[in-house]
């Protein structure tokens, strides 16, 4: 019998997609905690912040929440616990500077000294709209958070998103990404469906240890779920798998 | 103090534009609505304005951090107003929730800049533009009257001085008022009550020996208002109806719509599974064993034609209230609207009016915000244009909800307390209810602009959890939720078989100001009402904590069977429950039903041919695809979505019905619900009975193909009607109605719900006569369900029900120009028998896929079918005694078109028994639609030719 592996998922005022995350989290063989508003993360072996609207994404999509929780997710990371953002969770951290994360990226000579200026963020979708529909993932091969080998090569599951669109500063930036195995996913397949720089639908930090993705694997954890059964892309309950694996580790 | 300004705009400017790089905070709130037509090379800015200054540190944050995205944008502080002749600057009117900005003063404040007070902005810059074009894109576009202020330039900051707040309660004289009088008063006052009505009050209030307060005649106005109390569908009608002639055929005198069509037909079905029907704020159905389901369907024409993103956003908020208010947890959303079509020139639209296409974005933006953010999917739905929705567009929201069998309680005692949970109180949306008994006028956006709720998702969502929390617990014994009439009518109900008195001064309002009556009627959205036990009172409030959620103990239940409202030491109201909810004397009503004179039955010179007619059908934005229209709602969120509104290997078939799982019953038992629309206003000039026959059809067999049991289906109402006081709209309602009775015992399917909105017209001339029809059936296994895509290796196709020659109000005949034929009914012989056995044929796992035939008949049936499998079909058909284009294009109820697996073909026959079936074809080993009509081929069209008429320009994956 191994120990009970602890999960918080997460929780701001407009957060809805913790139900699916919860039931990932309990699928994949951990304890899943939803997590009221603010609160202690030390007893959690990983969390994870789902997807939803925290606070109505007024000020831009997960700006409030990023202020309100990213030191302490921050110190959830450094102490070796892995962090999974999806869709709003991935918002919060690419906006709290967790993704690409510390030590990505010289800080912004424009920036008049203040807080390092970001180079990657998530932005409004290119053609201007929410959208939701099915995608399929690939994982990227020498990610830093070195999951290749824990997930089927193609996940498929749905977007549902207005800001997904990943943008950086500049081209020598994708490069950096890249080289420094920081993307985790690519829309595969033509199924990019906001414009995101180089396909990229996920990233991690340099520690490997911070997840993040707009997709929604947490909506296809049973074959019942997949309305193209046809296409190549697997459930996305391995990501959650592999997720409680590294907490496990820890 | 220093009223300053922080501007944000795209740092890259992408093809002589930044709009797409500075839209995004709030922008779907704020944008797109306005975005039709817009002139190429509009920049848009964000301006934030504070009262105050927070201090440079925190001023450096909001810049480089929270305002402004610093790889794509650029903020800068201004002291002053930018001189700039070339921008349109837009704000909220005063009172108007702008979330934004407080938003914005919260973080404010935690970054340690104090209270400041924030507003937002928009700023739409046209180089080169000058003040004419600028103001008359202000008007036309940009900015709405109704909740926004927009100048060309600046705008000057919004901070005023708080009001006074004020108890002031202003007495009305009736006495001595003739019945012009008090019909002027009804106007004035928007009370929207007719002469009957308002010498009833005056009546009551000579015997009583006082004068009405305001807020006593306004809160007889809210509970009598149709919206609350249903009056058309109460009244005693003599009906007349006559032949196309205008010889009487038959008189009746109907004992009331509701009662003798509605409820009867419930009553007569006696359906074990229904929980609760037409008495509460939705209807309760079993779900299995452990759960149950809600379901409501509401309408909100009017606010959504003066401020479509509010309107339907708060539409949306609003029936989603409806469900928690019978104790469920809303699981899914569903909408239904009707515009004119998009292309209406400008100048056919009237003044007073938004051009379609503004009225299109706006709403299914709103639709698709709240439900969004709300986490619930948007999964049912349907888009219906015809010019007649000009002046009147039609928004129909619906949402389903789940709770624990039993778990809804309905009885306040005497002590209970008097909660209020969720949004505070403002001065939005005074005078919904009894503005939408009203008919539009050019004059509405002037006169009726407080009756605009603006929409806060947030704290519903809060509003929500907090009450499943509260339900679980037992910590109220009655609920509602605060709609129509706001406070009025919510406390009011809830107190009616008690009394009850409540302190307004202790409601938790949005910004001082607000007189009592105002406090009393505002329709700020997201509020619900409870009856509390003191001793649950900590508990609640901890839940309050626990959710963000503004937790308000305003009165309590009396056992004095009186309505007491006060403010502070003032009496605003004080009624008894008797007159204000029995005391609404009943109307009498005339109707009148006479079938259209005969259109010419002429033949078109020349028939279009088979192929081209379909092609054209395909193409006619009622039957068109709405794929991208969809893919803006999620409709995903809880994971629970099994059959989708779009299907096949491309996702570019329409389905018949949906299926979902809810999140909370996967490890229970194996079933799922579907849910199904049927609406055709075009049947309803011709035949509005039979528009109601088939209206219950096609949203039965659209569960029913989808997999549910059509022995365990329920059904809504919603009439969309004109102004019921004038005898021939009344008189097709009437007809209707009893369609709907006939329909509903015919299947054995319960009404559960229904909504009716009347006085649905612009400018004297009425709306298409427009019945929804929605069904909820329960899938007995998740598993067993159908899809509405042909597949290749699928089997044979068949042919399910009975074709006549129904092409009255068909998309056909307005094709070609003609206005007369046979509306379809119901199937022939027992209708129930090929709806049973279809899904005796599903039940059994013998069906690849299956697809009804709706609008535009069997061809648009089979085109849909084949372009939903991306497989090319071969049709034989043999005519009977129809023509070829009454065979390929009637709109007869009853009908699908089946896909069934060589090797079940025997077992399938013998589960038909002796319902109609043909062999009519099997999947062509090209990518081509070909359909012969006795060995003579009259289609002959290709995939690629059918999804460029189906799927328009855009064609996605």
């Amino acid at each position: 019998m191994t120990k009970p592996i602890h999960i918080g998922v997460l929780t701001a005022p407009g957060s809805n997609r913790d139900g699916e995350a919860a039931r990932a989290i309990t699928m994949a063989g951990a304890e899943a905690h939803i997590v009221a508003f603010g609160g202690s993360l030390d007893r959690f072996d990983g969390v994870v912040l789902p997807g939803g609207f925290s606070y109505g994404d007024a000020l831009g999509a997960g700006m409030r929440w990023a202020l309100e929780v990213g030191d302490a997710v921050r110190a959830v990371a450094e102490s070796g616990r892995p962090v999974l953002g999806i869709c709003n969770g991935f918002q919060v951290l690419v906006r709290s500077g967790l993704l690409p994360g510390a030590g990505f990226g010289p800080v912004d000579d424009d920036a008049a000294g203040h807080a390092p200026a970001r180079s990657v963020t998530l932005t409004a979708n290119d053609h201007g709209r929410f959208v939701c529909r099915w995608v399929s993932l690939a994982v990227e091969a020498g990610n830093r958070a070195g999951i290749d080998e824990l997930l089927p090569s193609v996940l498929a599951c749905p977007v549902a998103h207005g800001e997904g669109r990943l943008a950086v500063r500049d081209a020598a930036t994708v490069a950096r990404l890249e080289a420094g195995g920081h993307v985790l996913f690519r829309y595969v397949e033509g199924t990019n469906p906001n414009g995101s720089v180089g396909d990229i639908a996920g990233l991690c930090d340099t520690s490997g240890m911070v997840w993040g993705l707009m997709p929604h694997p947490e909506d296809h954890l049973s074959p019942a779920q997949n309305p193209f059964p046809h296409r190549p892309g697997r459930e996305g309950l391995a990501l959650f798998e592999a997720f409680v694996s590294r907490a496990r580790a820890n | 103090m220093v009223a300053l300004r922080i501007e944000v705009r795209g740092r890259t400017v992408e093809d002589g534009s930044a709009a797409a790089a500075v839209a995004s905070p709030g922008s779907e709130a704020a944008d797109p609505a306005r975005s039709v037509s817009s002139p190429s090379g509009v920049e848009l800015r964000r301006v934030y304005l504070l009262d105050g200054d927070p201090g440079p540190e925190v001023l450096a944050a909001l810049c480089e951090t929270v305002l402004a995205d610093a790889v794509v944008e650029q903020a800068e502080v201004l002291t002053e107003p930018p001189a700039d002749p070339e921008r349109v600057e837009v704000g909220f009117l005063p009172g108007v929730t702008d979330t934004e900005a407080r938003q914005l003063e919260a973080v404010i404040k935690a970054l340690g800049g104090g209270d400041i007070a924030a507003a937002t902005v928009r700023a739409y810059r046209l180089p080169g533009a000058g003040p004419e074009e600028l103001a008359t894109l202000a008007r036309t576009r940009w900015a709405n009257p109704t909740i926004e202020r927009w100048a060309l330039g600046s705008l000057p900051a919004p901070f005023a001085p708080a009001p006074v707040e004020h108890a002031r309660v202003d007495t009305v004289i009736l006495d001595g008022l003739d019945d012009e009088g008090l019909l002027q008063l009804s106007r004035q006052r928007l009370l929207s009550l007719d002469l009957t009505e308002m010498r009833a009050i005056a009546a009551f209030y000579r015997d009583l020996g006082r004068v009405p307060t305001d807020a006593e005649l306004e809160t007889l106005a809210q509970t009598w208002s149709e919206h609350c109390n249903h009056k058309t569908f109460r009244a005693v009608i003599e009906l007349t109806v006559r032949d196309e002639h205008g010889e009487v055929v038959s008189t009746e005198t109907v004992d009331g719509l509701l009662k003798s069509y509605l409820r009867a037909a419930t009553d007569t079905v006696a359906k074990p599974f229904v929980r609760s029907a037409f008495v509460d704020n939705a209807g309760i159905v079993a779900f299995d064993e452990q759960w149950d389901l809600a379901i409501k369907v509401e309408t909100h024409n009017h606010p959504s034609a003066l401020e479509p993103f509010g309107g339907a956003n708060t539409g949306v908020g609003g029936v989603v209230r409806d469900v928690i208010g019978v104790s469920a947890r809303p699981i899914a959303c569903l909408d239904v609207l009707c515009f004119a079509p998009l292309d209406t020139p400008d100048a056919d639209v009237p003044d007073g009016v938004l051009a379609p296409a503004r009225v299109a974005e706006g709403v299914i933006a709103g639709i698709g915000d709240y439900g969004n953010k709300l986490g619930l999917p948007t999964v049912a739905g349907a888009v219906v244009y015809h010019p007649g929705y000009l002046g009147n567009p039609l928004v129909y929201c619906g949402s389903v909800g789940l709770l624990p069998h039993g778990a809804h309680r309905t009885g306040p005692q005497p002590g209970d307390l008097v909660v209020v949970l969720g949004g505070r109180t403002g001065r939005d949306g005074i005078h919904g209810a009894t503005f939408s008994s009203a008919e539009l006028v050019t004059e509405s956006t002037e006169v009726s602009g407080s009756a605009v709720q603006i929409g806060d998702p947030i704290t519903e969502k809060a509003t929500m959890e907090l009450v499943c929390n509260a339900r679980d617990a037992g910590l109220y014994r009655a609920l509602t939720d605060c709609g129509a009439g706001g406070l009025s009518s919510a406390v009011g109900e809830l107190g009616a078989s008690t009394g009850v008195r409540v302190d307004l001064a202790v409601v938790p309002r949005k910004y001082p100001g607000l007189a009592p009556w105002e406090v009393w009627l505002s329709e700020a959205q997201e509020r619900m009402v409870l009856a509390v036990p003191p001793e649950h009172l900590e508990a609640l409030e901890g839940l309050g904590d626990r959710w963000v959620c503004e937790v308000t103990v305003i009165g309590a239940f009396t056992d004095d069977h009186r309505l007491r409202v006060d403010h502070g030491d003032t009496v605003v109201v004080d009624l008894p429950m008797d007159f204000l909810h029995d005391g609404c004397p009943r109307r009498h009503l005339e109707a009148v039903w006479q079938p259209p004179a005969p259109g010419p039955a002429v033949e078109p010179a020349a028939r279009p041919t088979a192929s081209s007619a379909l092609l054209a059908l395909l193409a006619q934005p009622t039957v068109a695809s709405k794929a991208d229209l969809v893919s803006t709602y999620d409709h995903e969120v809880r994971g629970g979505t099994l059959i989708r509104p779009w299907c096949g290997p491309r996702a570019e078939g329409p389905s018949d019905g949906v299926v979902l799982v809810p999140l909370e019953c996967w490890e229970g038992s194996r079933a799922a619900f579907a849910l199904g629309l049927g609406i055709n206003p075009r049947y309803g000039r011709l035949d509005p009975y039979r528009m109601a026959l088939a209206a219950v059809d096609e949203a039965f067999r659209n569960v029913v193909a989808a997999g549910a049991d059509p022995d365990q289906v329920s059904l809504l109402d919603n009439f969309c009607w004109g102004n019921p006081t004038l005898a021939d709209r009344l008189g097709s309602l009437v007809r209707a109605t009893q369609g709907c009775h006939d329909a509903a015992v015919a299947y054995g399917a319960p009404f559960v719900s229904g909504k009716d909105s009347l006085y649905n017209e612009f400018d004297g001339v009425p709306i298409p006569a427009t019945l929804l029809i929605t069904a909820l059936g329960i899938v007995p296994d998740r598993d067993r369900t159908a899809q509405a895509y042909a597949r290749a290796e699928g089997g044979d196709l068949y042919l399910l029900g009975v074709t006549e020659a129904e092409l009255g109000g068909s998309f056909y005949h307005e094709l070609i120009g003609r206005s007369d034929g046979t509306v379809p009914g119901l199937p022939v012989g027992d209708p129930l028998a090929v709806h049973r056995a279809l899904h005796r044929a599903i039940a059994a796992g013998l069906v690849s896929g299956v697809h009804d035939c709706s609008e535009g008949g069997l061809a648009v049936a089979l085109a849909e079918f084949a372009l939903a499998g991306d497989i090319g079909l071969a049709i034989e058909l043999s005519s009977d005694a129809l023509a070829a284009h009454e065979l390929l294009f009637s709109e007869s109820s009853g009908r699908y078109v089946v896909q069934v697996a060589p090797e079940g073909r025997t077992e399938f026959a013998a589960l038909l028994g002796d319902v109609a079936c043909r062999r009519i074809g099997s999947p062509a080993t090209d990518q081509q639609l070909r359909i012969a009509v006795d060995g003579e081929v009259v289609v002959a069209v290709s995939l690629a030719e059918v999804r460029a008429a189906f799927c328009g320009q855009e064609v996605t994956s």
